[in-house]
């Protein structure tokens, strides 16, 4: 993986995969707010950074101005693979703009609506009781590895309709996508592999549907018309990038919370109905995505000269701990009742699965600290993140008992 | 800022019915409202939230209230009676 070179000013040169951002990248977002703040760097292209909560939500909300068409914060380049499938649509809905957003979004909702999302509790419970079967009784483990990593992957692959023993590759090809997406070939070799394999599934369930989301993918009708096979690839594609490494992400940040914050497990374990208040803060002060954005045309925005093509990255993360919209951002407080957080996005393109996301950071925690309430992060070993477009714990050692 | 509504910031008016609404143009499906006060609000397949009561019971004006605080899309106010 090519290693960043050091960030000489951060309001002018910033880089989110340089190893500081990636492990605090708060610190960073408290300096560009107070001197900023919108900042921009030239690295992968002429980027924006914007730091506070109206600057990212009147962002997201001027869609006119800034367009999904290109979604990834670190961008494919020139790069392009001649080997894999075309990915004509790019990854509908949430890489693009109405009105292709629009309808390819309501084909996936009701998958997503709450209704449909209880009904997927006793399978994401049973994935989690799983996973703690095999470590619980040890004394330690990585949550992000053995538990974290491992749930997201599992609940959306049955959604999908496509087999869960094939959880670690899916894992992996994410991973080599979004987490590793410096490295051009990796990348690459991934997204061809993931498009190729879904290329291969749509054939299957075509022949012999099921009563997943590929299948009903493949029966719809918008208008009249069968959806284009190139839309529901790059539909599929993205319900399994979008629900596997942001979910776990914020299951591992949850738990790497309560393994440095024993007043806050001992609350969760006392509390066990505050869950879905402390879930809601959890996401607030660790949000995992941030998105990008392209500039549609010439503009000038909070003061700063943005082009036709700039990128800006929908930085939900520090919106999400400025102080001008949270009271002590930095603190992390389970009672907080007045929480108008962005974890899941702002307008047209908010998370069409956070009621999944939500549900099973809700399961995983319950399943975590019923079986192991007392647990603490290991100083003796490494705890490792990732970060860029989804920042969360990859190596997360933890000791009970 | 713009997309602020100023009612979504209204104190409970003494002894006066609460009515509140959801602005389905601003609305975008968060379900933060259904998360927080089932009693009050529905969330369809789609995400559309709506309020599910012509008028909340006063036991429920602090829970309403926690709901609007809580959107992040300042998509639901208190309905004003004035014209």
């Amino acid at each position: 993986m090519p290693l960043t070179a050091p960030v000489s000013d951060w309001t002018s040169d910033f880089d989110v995969l340089d190893p500081q951002y990636v492990v605090n990248p708060f610190t960073i977002w408290d300096d560009l707010r107070a001197r900023c703040p919108i900042a921009h760097t030239k690295r992968r292209g002429s980027n924006w950074l914007p730091t506070r909560y109206d600057d990212v939500t009147n962002m997201a909300h001027d869609i006119e101005h800034f367009s999904s068409s290109q979604v990834l914060v670190i961008p494919i380049g020139d790069e392009e693979s001649d080997e894999g499938p075309d990915l004509e649509y790019g990854f509908p809905p949430i890489g693009a703009d109405p009105p292709l957003h629009t309808w390819t979004r309501r084909l996936l909702l009701p998958w997503f609506s709450h209704a449909r999302v209880k009904s997927y509790v006793p399978l994401t419970r049973s994935v989690c009781t799983t996973l703690l079967d095999g470590f619980a009784d040890g004394s330690e483990v990585d949550a992000a590895v053995a538990y974290a990593q491992q749930i997201p992957v599992r609940v959306i692959a049955k959604i999908l309709g496509v087999p869960t023993d094939m959880s670690d590759t899916f894992t992996q090809w994410v991973r080599d996508f979004l987490e590793f997406a410096d490295d051009a070939e990796r990348r690459i070799a991934a997204g061809d592999a993931l498009l190729t394999y879904f290329v291969e599934q749509m054939e299957l369930r075509r022949h012999s549907p099921g009563d997943d989301l590929l299948s009903e993918l493949l029966q719809s009708e918008v208008n009249g018309e069968p959806v284009d096979d190139g839309v529901i690839l790059g539909m599929a594609a993205v319900v399994l990038i979008a629900g596997v490494d942001t979910t776990w992400s914020a299951i591992g940040s949850s738990l790497w919370h309560l393994s440095t914050h024993p007043d806050d497990l001992q609350l969760l374990v006392e509390h066990p109905e505050m869950m879905t208040q402390a879930i809601e803060e959890l996401l607030r002060a660790y949000s995992p995505v941030t998105m990008a954005r392209v500039v549609t045309e010439d503009i000038v925005f909070g003061g700063c000269p943005m082009k036709e093509g700039d990128k800006v990255l929908m930085n939900f993360p520090a919106a999400n701990r400025d102080p001008e919209a949270f009271a002590d951002p930095d603190r992390v407080d389970l009672n907080r009742t007045h929480n108008r957080h962005v974890a899941f996005g702002s307008g047209i393109h908010r998370c069409a699965g956070s009621n999944l996301a939500r549900m099973e950071l809700k399961v995983a925690l319950e399943e975590w600290i019923h079986r192991i309430p007392t647990f603490t992060l290991d100083l003796g070993q490494e705890t490792t993140w990732a970060g860029g477009q989804v920042r969360g714990p990859r190596t997360l050692p933890v000791v009970f008992r | 800022m713009g997309r602020r509504s100023s009612s979504g910031t209204s104190d409970i008016a003494g002894g006066v019915p609460m009515k509140i609404r959801v602005d389905a143009e601003k609305c975008q499906g968060h379900a933060r409202c259904y998360g927080l006060a089932p009693e009050l609000f529905d969330v369809d397949d789609y995400g559309q939230a709506s309020v599910i009561v012509d008028v909340v019971p006063p036991e429920l004006e602090a829970k309403a209230l926690l709901a609007i605080a809580n959107c992040p899309e300042y998509a639901i106010e208190v309905v004003s009676d004035e014209p």
